[in-house]
């Protein structure tokens, strides 16, 4: 008899379609009430380091060069104190085979999928990780299905996904195009139920550990050509698998004064499941709607748990504008001859207004650049928002942005200025809601061991916020 | 009239609005979860009849056909002069302009 295909019942079925289609029963790793074991999930790959980049290298992936941006560094210099400014770099993940970091964490995820005799790939994505999957997948010889949040309901697309949609295409994988809604794990399961393929999901150990060669190569890099670990790694932060990753890289280095900064485009009153509001945005990642739930909630994904815990390791997390980035994007191409973009450029103009904190013989790394191209580019992006309605002037992007209403382009780069998010206050709301889901009002000794590893908090800090659960 | 094996796109409505999740925002749940996608066409139709399709992973999929040889219409965009602006004070600021 032919399951039923309606949403209760493909939702009902949500558990056993994803152990399925992941080839991994994530049972296994709960430890406790809210404990489970992370470590234990990503040895689970049965890979190390040198074995994912082994992987990554057999198709060309990783291994990216550094970019010194020269001239990016004397502009900065130039609204810095003397003595400060550190030297600004960037890992040219756009050199990756699909154009972004995302190849790292496709590769390892469709070479297990074809160990493991999966026929096909499929990945719930509007980003470049459809792209990535669908690269390695036409590079494995296995089918790939993208599903993407593409449209509002006049169809309207965003420009940025339909180029992911091309591009996805032009990898021979067939791409199922949504209106906005988290319906779209609905279709996701229910697709993924049909053909067998397996979950390429962004947030599996295998997407994670992808991206720890990532962080590995920056401080390698970085030794040999500057003899010197870097101050600081500037990562943009949706779903926090970059964060992630990179700083586990990191920590596998050995750079363990390297600090790990997240950064995200403040889109603070947008709600990224509004079908009026999905195309008043004028960037479609790396922004504060993925970036802060994903931090504070990281298990509402694709996955039973998930890999990406950018808690865990965030020290610091700064938001920009869209205007910043808008600014900066077009500054790497005129200032340094590099088009590129535009999801690594959250974390770039973050990076400029942090070198101004750093002396100027330290090295600040921004972790990714990513392709562009129709649809990616600044001018499309501007052009698309202003046909939105949306009012682009030059100002202070700090006093004046509003997201939704306008862009506001820096006056000059000085007004390029990062705002430290609480992350306290994040700390709090992830202590909260991890509690909440499993209707915990008094935690055990073991719990709040685990919510201060799962958010880099104290213990006295832990226990005032589980007081206030009563 | 598209033929059987021409390239189509077609839509197809996946969740009325009335059976939208309960977690969406209003706006949202006043329309209709809508899918598009591309395939093979069946069968001889004309645009605006349920058609079947093959897509380009084999699976075979339902819809109203409403493109045939479906391309991209994405661009640069329309010129945005404020990015003039930008390069020229970048260079002022840098390079001293002219001067």
């Amino acid at each position: 008899m032919a399951l039923a295909k309606d949403y209760a019942s493909v939702m009902g079925r949500s558990n056993e379609i994803q152990k399925a289609a992941l080839g991994l029963d994530y049972d296994q790793f709960e430890s406790g009430r809210l404990r489970f074991d992370y470590e234990a999930l990503m040895t689970s790959t049965g890979y190390t380091l040198e074995e994912i980049e082994r992987v990554q290298a057999l198709t060309g992936v990783g291994n990216t060069p550094i970019l010194e941006l020269r001239n990016l560094t004397a502009l900065a210099r130039k609204y810095a104190k003397p003595g400060y400014g550190a030297t600004i770099l960037a890992k040219d993940e756009a050199s990756n085979p699909s154009g972004s970091f995302k190849a790292r964490r496709a590769a390892c995820a469709v070479a297990h999928a074809k160990k493991l005799g999966y026929k096909g790939v499929m990945a719930a994505t509007s980003g470049n990780y459809g792209a990535a999957v669908a690269s390695q997948a036409a590079m494995q010889g296995l089918k790939c299905i993208i599903v993407q949040e593409c449209f509002d309901s006049n169809g309207v697309g965003q420009p940025e996904i339909i180029e992911k949609a091309r591009r996805c295409e032009a990898y021979g994988a067939e791409v199922v195009q949504l209106t906005v809604g988290p319906e779209l794990f609905y279709s996701f399961l229910s697709i993924l139920e049909d053909t067998g393929y397996f979950n390429a999901s962004l947030y599996s150990p295998f997407g994670i550990a992808g991206v720890e060669t990532l962080g590995y190569e920056i401080a390698m890099q970085c030794r040999a050509k500057y003899g010197k670990d870097p101050a600081m790694v500037v990562c943009t932060s949706a779903g926090g698998g970059m964060v992630t990753g990179t700083a586990r890289g990191l920590i596998k280095a050995g750079a363990v004064n390297t600090q790990c900064v997240g950064a995200s485009i403040d889109l603070t009153g947008l709600h990224m499941a509004s079908d009026k509001q999905f195309n008043l945005k004028s960037c479609t990642t790396g922004h504060t709607g993925f970036g802060v739930p994903y931090a504070v909630d990281p298990d509402h994904s694709d996955v039973p748990r998930s890999a990406a815990r950018p808690l865990r390791y965030l020290k610091r997390y700064v938001t920009v504008k869209q205007g910043d980035v808008m600014y900066i994007t077009e500054a790497l191409a005129n200032l340094e001859g590099v088009e590129r973009g535009p999801a690594g450029n959250t974390a770039l103009a973050a990076a400029f207004s942090l070198a101004q904190e750093l002396p100027a013989d330290e090295y600040i790394i921004v972790s990714e650049t990513e392709y562009t191209g129709a649809g990616k580019h600044v001018q499309p992006q501007l052009a698309f928002a202003r046909q939105n309605g949306i009012e682009i002037f030059f100002g202070d992007p700090n006093k004046e942005d509003k997201p939704g209403k306008n862009i506001v382009l820096p006056k000059d780069p000085s007004y390029i200025k990062t705002i430290d998010m609480d992350l306290d206050h994040m700390r709090a709301s992830f202590i909260k809601k991890a509690c909440k889901k499993r209707n915990i009002l008094d935690p055990c000794d073991d719990d709040i061991k685990f919510l201060m590893e799962e958010t880099l908090a104290t213990e006295e800090f832990v226990r005032n916020v589980v007081a206030g659960l009563k | 009239m598209a033929k059987k094996g021409d390239w189509v796109r077609i839509h197809r409505v996946v969740l009325d609005a009335a059976g939208r999740a309960p977690s969406v925002p209003e706006d949202t749940a006043k329309v209709p979860l809508e899918m598009w996608v591309k395939g093979e066409l069946q069968a001889d139709a004309e645009i605006g009849e349920e058609v079947k399709v093959i897509t380009a992973t084999g699976r075979e999929e339902n819809g109203i056909l409403i493109e045939v040889n479906p391309h991209y219409t994405h661009s640069y965009g329309e010129f945005v002069p404020e990015l003039i602006q930008i390069d020229k004070q970048l260079r002022e600021i840098l390079f001293g302009g002219d001067k």
